[in-house]
């Protein structure tokens, strides 16, 4: 991007973890003025794209950006490197930020929400540390703005300040929080004391001296430490934050948050174990198994679930635990397909989401049974849903077909035929609880006959929240016939390609 | 002249100005005396600091009389380290209480808590300085009974009974040190400490020497609250003036702390104390409980100064771990534990005291709603919350970090997860706090309008705490260079290899 050229590349990722601070910043000065605040979000969303972009651009002509901030500890610091998986996560929750800063004004005001400051400038604030979560480069900055992350999107779950959310709130920072203390804090210091070292590297930081026992033991604490990646029995967060306004459970629940889980965990199989080291430990077939468990169950509850938002959020488990598997099935194409689901899943489930604030906010809906025929008041959120929910199912021509594709053939490769099966189960699944929502309303009509329709009789949600989950849901379809970029910069991930092994 | 008698001026000073204060007569008087002596006082702890860091051991002869005859003050990094904490928290704590007593000490009594507060803080300065066993014991009952003064001050009958509870237990405590420093004078014919350690090596194990060792320990753990010698802690703690107990959370049991490590490290030696009596285990132990029963009693607490008070004793049970884990880099963490905890509990003991000063309850339903009408005082509460959590950034974080590495390095794993699953009770009783602050309405009956920030001579010292808990959290050089020195310096004269340590095990 020629517009960062003049930088020095390392600043570029400064940049990018202060801006949107000085955003959150800007948006409490700029509180008493609801038009200046927003276009402040905006402006600073796009800004942060660009950034972003330039940071891409760097790293696909085989740069290399670091930056090292302060010395926490001798021989520990906070220090930030850029790497291909950073970018795409990276870029995806970035350019999602700005398309839901333009849904989150349409919702807010559609909603009369309170504390719309408090609100947007939290959300800055959650950004800047997903920023930071992925140019971390070591795993104490890692677990540091993880820790972050928790805390500043803490007030946004609480946001509507009733007992509901209380409760939530209470859920959501209880299970996080203990998980990140208890689990991800102990499996660090142990990783610390064992190898002296905490940086991500090529092929791992572990190597054949370490104990396997010491290391399967700590595999499993990295996956339940990292509860943002919802593997059961620590999930029930994840419904829990669903009280939370649309748009914080669009961005942070479909894309920022919890893919911030599954993107550490990602990080910690590739970088910190080194998928050949994965590949000997004993307990990574039994999490693997546990994260095929969390996928088929969460489906199947996912169907008893009328609430949409609960039925979606429930989805959202089951998905996580695709990428999860897939970086546990050790082998380089499914994390290639761990690593572009992250993308793939992210705009497939931000536009469901944007549609179910978008029913809320136009028809007061929040029940799926109450949505039979909703497809006439309602055509694009409708036609937008339908387009989600393919793409989350994984059919073509939806971005979702390729990182279920490369996952499948990873399994196949691994030689784990359960696992196999298990996603093709999982498929059907998905199509049974998604896919009657948007059909039920196109095709169900509440007298049973035929009837005529006119344009006269939709009453969608305000315009920007339509503008944003039509771009969402192109992003769909555009994945799906130019992923190019993003399978070229996964491929540029060290020990994973879209190749296979041969 | 000044430099020549650094190391004696954080005691005079005080104890000097004390008395002067008393007869300044006027509260404001004797408060912006009392403030001026303390800042000076930390000055000086600032340039002991650094003459330590830079040249190892000052020695300074008291009255000209050279050790082992005479009085010797010994300033090294670690009790250098210490000192500068326990003057500055001084300094804030006085600025702070200038508004805070207003409502919690009678107005004839105002001038009685300054003299008091001096004393104390020169007793402390005292028996951190000091190189000589009952030296030590002189100083530490002239800090006590300051110290009970300054509870018994509060308008608060109740402070009363606690004052005496405390009068009694410290008294023992104080006494089990005198006779252990009695029976270490009567087989070795000295007082100073470093002539004690040598001449103890000679009388390898006596069973005169191991006695005083026993009443030493004890008579020490009941003055720092080691679990289950804390039960003076909790009242005192709660009905003491906010103020007061600031002052006390954040210094007087860290210093005992310190007299424990002092016994230990230098007059006993490391091999004795915990190689041949075995007592690293009996400290980790009684530590582990100290975390888990006080953290957990801190959960069920409704007086959220009980809740602090119970979360001290939890935290004291973190240094002792620390220093239970026979290694430099664990009493690191105990040392580093002392810094930074005096950091939080300081900042949160002024946080409830301001509410106090505008609620008139610290009751967790006194809490109510104060978020929005408190909104500095909160927050302050907040960040030290965390801190004492251990989130990421913070002091607290800092303190678990090295205390985890250490049990880590003595492959002590279990120990490593029990530390990280206190932080656990943590979140629920700091948790519980701030729910009631932020998410729960304030009850009709109450006037709210009343109730606004408090004035800015309480929030400035309380924010100061607050800033520094997040700078020491980030930039954590200060504190570990001073910190690593300290337990080195301690290690140097102790033969015990703790290289091969881990090892061994």
């Amino acid at each position: 991007m020629n517009l960062w050229q003049g930088i020095e590349p390392s600043q570029l990722i400064s940049l990018s973890i202060l801006l949107p601070f000085v955003g959150a910043l800007l948006v409490i000065a700029t509180g008493k003025s609801p038009n200046l605040r927003e276009a402040v979000t905006l402006i600073t969303a796009i800004v942060l794209f660009t950034v972003v972009l330039a940071i891409y651009d760097y790293i696909s002509q085989g740069g290399e950006i670091g930056l090292e901030l302060i010395e926490l500890f001798p021989g520990l610091s906070i220090s930030f490197e850029v790497e291909p998986l950073g970018v795409l996560f990276a870029l995806v929750a970035s350019f999602l930020w700005i398309v839901t800063s333009v849904y989150a004004i349409g919702y807010m005001r559609g909603h009369n929400e309170l504390n719309q400051t408090r609100f947007f400038c939290c959300f800055a604030l959650a950004i800047s540390s997903v920023m930071a979560i992925c140019f971390s480069g070591n795993l104490l900055t890692l677990f540091i703005f993880y820790e972050v992350l928790t805390l500043s999107t803490y007030p946004l779950v609480t946001h509507a300040g009733n007992d509901a959310a209380k409760k939530g709130g209470r859920i959501y920072l209880g299970i996080l929080l203990s998980t990140s203390i208890a689990f991800l804090l102990f499996a660090v210091m142990a990783t610390y004391s064992l190898t002296g070292t905490l940086d991500f590297r090529a092929g791992g930081i572990f190597d054949d001296s370490h104990n396997k026992i010491v290391l399967s033991v700590l595999l499993v604490l990295f996956c339940y430490g990292i509860g943002k990646a919802a593997i059961m029995p620590f999930h029930r967060w994840l419904p829990a934050a669903m009280v939370a306004p649309t748009p914080v459970s669009a961005l942070l629940h479909a894309v920022a948050v919890v893919k911030a889980g599954v993107f550490s965990i990602l990080k910690v199989m590739i970088y910190i174990f080194g998928l050949d080291e994965l590949k000997d430990l004993a307990t990574t077939d039994i999490m693997l198994y546990i994260g095929v468990a969390t996928i088929l169950l969460s489906s199947c509850i996912a169907m008893t679930k009328d609430n949409l938002k609960a039925r979606l959020a429930y989805s959202t488990v089951s998905q996580l635990s695709y990428i999860v598997v897939g970086a546990l099935l050790a082998s380089s194409i499914a994390s290639a397909g761990a690593a572009l689901h992250i993308a793939t899943h992210a705009v497939g489930k931000i536009t469901l989401f944007f549609c179910a604030g978008a029913i809320m906010v136009a028809s007061h809906k929040k029940n799926i049974s109450e949505m039979v025929g909703l497809g006439r008041q309602m055509p694009i959120t409708m036609a937008a849903f339908a387009i989600g929910a393919i793409s989350i199912i994984g059919l073509p021509p939806m971005a979702g077909t390729w990182s279920k594709w490369y996952l499948t053939i990873g399994a196949l490769e691994a030689d784990k035929l359960i696992v196999v099966a298990a996603l093709m189960i999982s498929s059907l699944l998905n199509i049974a609880y998604l896919l009657p929502i948007p059909v039920k309303a196109f095709f169900n009509t509440t007298t049973g006959e035929a009837e005529p329709w006119s344009w006269s009789e939709t009453r969608e949600a305000p315009l920007p929240m339509l503008i944003a989950l039509s771009v969402t849901s192109l992003c769909c379809l555009v994945l799906f016939f130019y992923p190019q970029p993003l399978i070229d910069l996964v491929n540029m991930i060290p020990g994973v390609s879209t190749q296979g092994e041969g | 002249m000044l430099e020549q008698h650094l190391a004696a001026l954080p005691i005079l000073l005080p104890l000097i100005a004390a008395p002067i204060a008393l007869i300044l007569g006027r509260s404001s008087f004797s408060w912006a005396f009392a403030t001026l002596i303390s800042a000076c006082a930390c000055l000086f702890a600032w340039q002991l600091l650094d003459l330590a860091l830079a040249n190892g051991v000052i020695s300074y002869e008291v009255g000209g009389w050279p050790p082992p005859w005479g009085i010797e003050l010994r300033v090294d990094a670690a009790n250098a380290f210490v000192l500068l904490a326990v003057s500055a928290l001084s300094t804030l704590v006085l600025l702070y209480s200038k508004d805070s007593i207003e409502k919690e000490i009678e107005a004839s009594k105002h001038t009685l808590y300054y003299t008091a507060h001096l004393l104390c803080f020169a007793g402390l300065s005292g028996i951190l300085l000091t190189g000589d066993a009952f030296n030590l014991f002189v100083f530490l009952e002239i800090s006590s009974l300051a110290t009970y003064t300054m509870v018994s001050l509060a308008s608060d009958r109740r402070s009363l009974i606690a004052a005496f509870r405390y009068l009694v237990m410290g008294t023992i405590g104080a006494t089990f040190i005198l006779i252990g420093v009695g029976l270490l004078y009567m087989s070795t014919g000295t007082l100073n400490m470093l002539d004690l350690a040598n001449r103890i090596d000679i009388a390898e194990s006596g069973r005169t020497i191991n006695t005083g060792l026993a009443f030493i320990m004890v008579g020490v753990s009941i003055k720092l609250a080691l679990f289950p010698l804390h039960m003076w802690l909790p009242s005192a703690y709660t009905y003491a003036p906010s103020a007061v107990t600031a002052f006390l959370a954040s210094t007087a049991t860290k210093v005992a702390v310190y007299v424990m490590i002092r016994f230990i490290f230098t007059v006993f030696g490391v091999d004795h104390v915990f190689g041949s009596m075995g007592m690293d285990l009996i400290l980790m132990a009684l530590a582990i409980v100290a975390i888990f029963k006080c953290s957990y009693k801190a959960t069920v607490q409704s007086d959220v100064k009980t809740v602090l008070a119970y979360s001290s004793v939890a935290q004291i049970g973190y240094m002792i771990l620390g220093i239970s884990l026979v290694s430099a880099t664990g009493l690191m963490a105990g040392l580093i534990h002392i810094f930074n905890h005096a950091l939080m509990k300081g900042a949160l003991f002024m946080a409830v005291g301001a509410v106090f000063y505008r609620v008139g309850s610290v009751d967790i339903t006194a809490f109510r709603g104060l978020g929005k009408q408190m909104p500095l005082t909160m927050a302050a509460f907040t960040i030290a919350g965390l801190s004492i959590i251990g989130v990421p950034l913070t002091v607290g974080f800092v303190s678990k970090w090295y205390l985890v590495t250490a049990a880590l390095e003595q492959n002590q794993w279990i120990v490593a997860a029990l530390v990280l699953g206190g932080s656990l009770l943590a979140v629920i009783y700091i948790g519980r706090i701030l729910e009631a602050a932020y998410f729960q309405e304030r009850p009709d009956s109450q006037n709210t309008t009343e109730i606004k920030e408090v004035p800015w001579l309480m929030l400035a010292p309380m924010w100061a705490l607050v800033l520094a808990n997040i700078y020491f959290g980030v930039d954590t050089s200060l504190t570990t260079e001073a910190a690593s020195s300290a337990a080195e310096w301690l290690f140097q004269n102790n033969e015990m290899p703790l290289g091969n340590q881990a090892e061994a095990k």
